[in-house]
């Protein structure tokens, strides 16, 4: 544990720290453009250069280790020059076009002028100018502006596994980019707009949108996934522009995915906004107590028991539990979350959850992955598969698609059939796991949805119990969720109630009335002359089917609880307004329920989360993960030799918002072929 | 992301060499061979780097694509362009200049008839201008391909292009006849053997 001074200040820091990152400790900010702290050292911006005693030069902080001893000066006049001449050289060939520049505001290098740029600049020679690069529908680049930290090369090199961005030529010529120019292929790409410390990488669709400042921020977390990303959505006026990730260690680090990002300008297309029914066979406006009215009357001619409701892959907790409750208060058992259909048993927590939570992966040691492609079922889960595998002294292995994750691993079969192989140890990758201390075993929420699927859960359980992966201080068994409202439907019993039917049922045309609550992901073609009510944000594949269309609210209109596949309640607050008439969707539930005279009993959103916390206790420490008790479960059937297929066939449309969205259209068609290309698919 | 191509491919011989060159570095370092294999494929490729050639040389040192494209882009003497079949290089850094390289760079593109960074067009000559490259004691000097020619005059020059263009191989070295870099007008230097300097 060396001990040094830093500006006066003793300091006592672990082992290998740098002086940076002491200088952090204490509060102390040092300049930085190349040095990030999720990324390798390179010390090649040479902006945070500090003055050490008894060294003849001023040292790079980021890459200089602590010492014994040492004595650091961080704002002696020599640190001052030093930087003032480090940011000269920075600004010679940097354009002067701040005003018109994205970045502007949230830059460093502008910020960092401030501290340590002279007035005017000395230099009189022409500046280098470099010709734009075609990174894509996402990234915009402006790479005149580029300073050469290199933070793209190794972010897309390190953290993504996709080493598609280099410097190429080389001194006065050098440039980052590519050798033939083609669109990034890496989900995460959106991120090196992040880490860009100048504004040579800018958010492509939301170019010159607004001022940086000009932003309303709201803190909220993402539902394009099962990550539970947190983000903060940014709206000017009220449509939300771009979504930016906030940091959270234990669940997306500061990374988001591409989805995250860029599906937002889905928000603005196809939305519905007023309530519509169906007169005639034909779908006109109406007002809500209209509509309320077709549904109250539908409803009490139906019997109970030939009502049902759908919840999709959106919904928050709040209108789930609100339609639970209206569709028990009727009297009908008939209720599902599985829009995928998966039987497998759900009985208790520890059985669809990722029980060693998102950031446990980095205390794996062998990690088997079953019927699952990590990489577009949740981006920033494969993100910390690489991460841990990047570490060394860990081994992946693969039953499944043959995808490229962005890491090796060692390929086992195709199919479920491996499983057994493995339990009795006839499979080489068995000795992997039962040499591990910690192994850890993820399957697909898509391999359990197969008809097989009962099975498949049961066998996951039996190789996590067998080889050791679940005790007192370790879980090892995983569910990979890849949608939003999956876990709280789960926590909140959205699933068929005493003799009722599941989704399956629900959809093979024995129903007379059925709520789609965001339930766009299911075949719809067998359900017969079935009365459908869609409540939802989108005119999307549920509404087009619809009779009644009751317009809600999207993840950025309303205050919603969202649990991640780790099981994590997040809450999710309100960025904008729903457009037009559209409403909260728990209200919508809320007022149906008075018009068809089963008055759900709360008035505001308060007093439903306390009834909904009373039924599910888990859910009430938002953030936190509550620790699941293990309790073992079955499953029946047999496996089948199927081969396993891909759950996310394309990553950018996989809901109503990312199929709106007219970014996530460009990046089907760009970036879809590249990656089959490429073999990830 | 690597593309996967058969575009080019090693012949036997070469494939032979660069084995022997990759068997240098210890097991998980064999990226260290790029440049000597870059300059096989080059060697191999009418002495330019294709994309598929470099390509296939991250293929088999198992490397990302793009670390390749950044060594081959970095050093001048691999030429991501087709060239023609004699490319020639002339040296116009201070010490040949001081020497006369003008004359020598205005005696190529009077011969060739092409300028500076251009190709004839029956593809046999390229004509590029270099920095250093060593040959200071001896200048002026050109290198086409493997061979550097010092000492040059514009006739000299001139008379190894046509010997070159009538297919012939002009003799490297000083071509004002001195052995290796002795004194032009030594008396007790070094001479060659049954040499007549």
């Amino acid at each position: 544990m060396p001990k040094l001074t830093i500006d006066g200040i003793e300091v006592e820091v672990a082992q290998g720290t740098s002086i940076l990152q002491a200088c952090e400790q204490i509060g102390i900010e040092i300049p930085r453009f190349c040095f990030h702290d999720k990324l390798s050292v390179v010390a090649s911006c040479r902006m945070c250069l500090v003055e050490v005693e008894k060294m003849p030069k001023p040292v790079p902080s980021c890459a200089q280790p602590c010492a014994d001893g040492m004595v650091v000066h961080t704002n002696s006049p020599a640190v001052k020059k030093a930087r003032k001449g480090v940011m000269e050289l920075l600004l010679i060939n940097h354009p002067l076009d701040c005003p018109i520049c994205d970045q502007g505001g949230e830059c460093d290098l502008q910020d960092q002028a401030v501290a340590y740029g002279r007035s005017c600049g000395r230099y009189r020679d022409e500046k280098r100018a470099v010709p734009e690069k075609d990174f894509g529908p996402l990234i915009k680049t402006a790479m005149t502006r580029c300073i050469h930290c290199t933070r793209c090369v190794r972010f897309l090199n390190e953290i993504c596994g996709t080493p598609e961005l280099g410097g190429m030529k080389r001194g006065e010529n050098l440039e980052i980019g590519m050798y033939a120019e083609h669109a990034l292929t890496s989900e995460l790409s959106g991120n090196l707009i992040d880490i860009c410390p100048v504004g040579a990488l800018t958010n492509k669709p939301n170019a010159f949108a607004a001022r940086s400042w000009e932003y309303q921020k709201t803190e909220t977390v993402d539902v394009m996934d099962a990550v539970g990303s947190n983000i903060r959505v940014d709206t000017i006026g009220n449509v939300a522009r771009r979504i930016l990730p906030r940091l959270n260690e234990d669940v997306n680090e500061e990374w988001i995915s591409d989805k995250t990002r860029f599906a937002v300008d889905g928000l603005r297309y196809g939305r519905l906004d007023k309530p519509w029914v169906k007169r005639d066979g034909a779908l006109v406006p109406a007002s809500w107590d209209e509509a309320f009215s077709v549904i109250a009357d539908r409803l009490r001619d139906v019997p109970a028991g030939r009502v049902g409701a759908l919840a999709g892959d959106l919904a928050d907790c709040e209108s789930m539990f609100a339609l639970k409750m209206l569709l028990t208060g009727l009297g009908s058992p008939n209720l599902d979350c599985r829009q995928d259909g998966a039987l497998y048993d759900v009985s208790s927590r520890g059985a669809y959850i990722m029980n060693s939570g998102i950031s446990g992966i980095e205390e794996a040691d062998a990690i088997l992955l079953i019927g699952t492609n990590p990489r577009h079922e949740a981006a920033l889960i494969n993100a910390r598969i690489r991460k841990r595998w990047l570490r060394g002294g860990c081994r992946v292995g693969v039953i499944g698609p043959e995808v490229d994750p962005g890491y090796p691993y060692t390929y086992i079969s195709a199919s479920p059939g491996a499983i057994p192989a493995i339990l009795d140890g006839r499979e080489a990758f068995a000795s992997v796991l039962k040499d591990a201390q910690r192994p850890m075993f993820i399957v697909g929420a898509g391999a359990l949805a197969r008809p097989d699927g009962a099975a498949i859960h049961r066998y996951v359980r039996e190789l996590a119990e067998s080889f050791n992966a679940v005790r007192e201080d370790w879980n090892g068994f995983n569910v990979l969720q890849h949608a939003a409202a999956r876990v709280g439907g789960l926590d909140l019993g959205f699933l068929p109630q005493e003799s009722g039917w599941g989704t399956r049922d629900i959809l093979n045309g024995r129903l007379e009335f059925l709520w789609l609550l965001g339930a766009d992901e299911v075949d719809l073609s067998n359900i017969g002359g079935a009365f459908v009510v869609y409540q939802g944000h989108h005119g999307d594949a549920g509404a087009r089917r619809a009779d009644v269309i009751l317009p809600g609210a999207a993840y950025t209109e309303k205050m919603g609880l969202y649990v991640n596949t780790e099981g994590r309640p997040q809450l999710a607050l309100q960025a904008a307004f729903p457009p037009g008439e559209a409403r909260e969707d728990w209200a919508i539930v809320r007022a149906v329920s008075d018009a068809c005279g089963a008055t759900l009993p709360f008035d505001t959103l308060m007093q439903l989360r306390e009834a909904m916390f009373e039924y599910a206790p888990v859910l009430e420490c938002a953030g936190q993960v509550q620790k699941t008790l293990w309790e073992s479960f079955g499953g029946d059937g047999r496996l089948s030799h199927d081969p396993f297929g891909l759950a996310v066939p394309n990553f950018y449309m996989t809901n109503p918002i990312c199929r709106a969205s007219p970014t996530m259209a460009k990046c089907s068609e760009e970036i879809l072929p590249l990656l089959r290309r490429e073999g990830t698919e | 992301m690597n593309r996967k191509t058969d575009a080019f491919a090693f012949d036997a011989e070469t494939m032979a060499r660069a084995q022997k060159i990759v068997a240098r570095y210890p097991e998980g370092r064999q990226a260290s061979a790029v440049i000597p294999l870059l300059d096989l494929a080059q060697r191999q490729n009418g002495n330019w780097l294709s994309q598929e050639a470099m390509d296939y040389v991250a293929g088999l040192l198992g490397m990302p694509q793009v670390r390749v494209y950044e060594v081959a882009s970095f050093y001048t003497m691999f030429n991501l362009k087709p060239v023609g079949t004699y490319l020639v290089q002339v040296c116009t850094t201070t010490p040949c200049w001081l020497r006369g390289s003008d004359g020598i760079v205005a005696a190529c593109k009077d011969k060739l008839g092409v300028g500076i960074g251009e190709t004839t067009p029956n593809g046999k000559f390229t004509l590029v201008e270099v920095e250093c490259m060593g040959a200071c004691v001896n200048a002026p000097a050109v290198q086409i391909n493997d061979d550097v020619y010092e000492d040059l005059t514009p006739e000299t020059m001139g008379r190894i292009l046509d010997e070159l263009k009538a297919g012939k191989s002009p003799k490297p070295g000083s071509q004002a006849g001195r052995r290796g870099s002795s004194p032009q007008d030594a008396q007790g230097g070094p001479k060659e053997e049954g040499g007549d300097a």
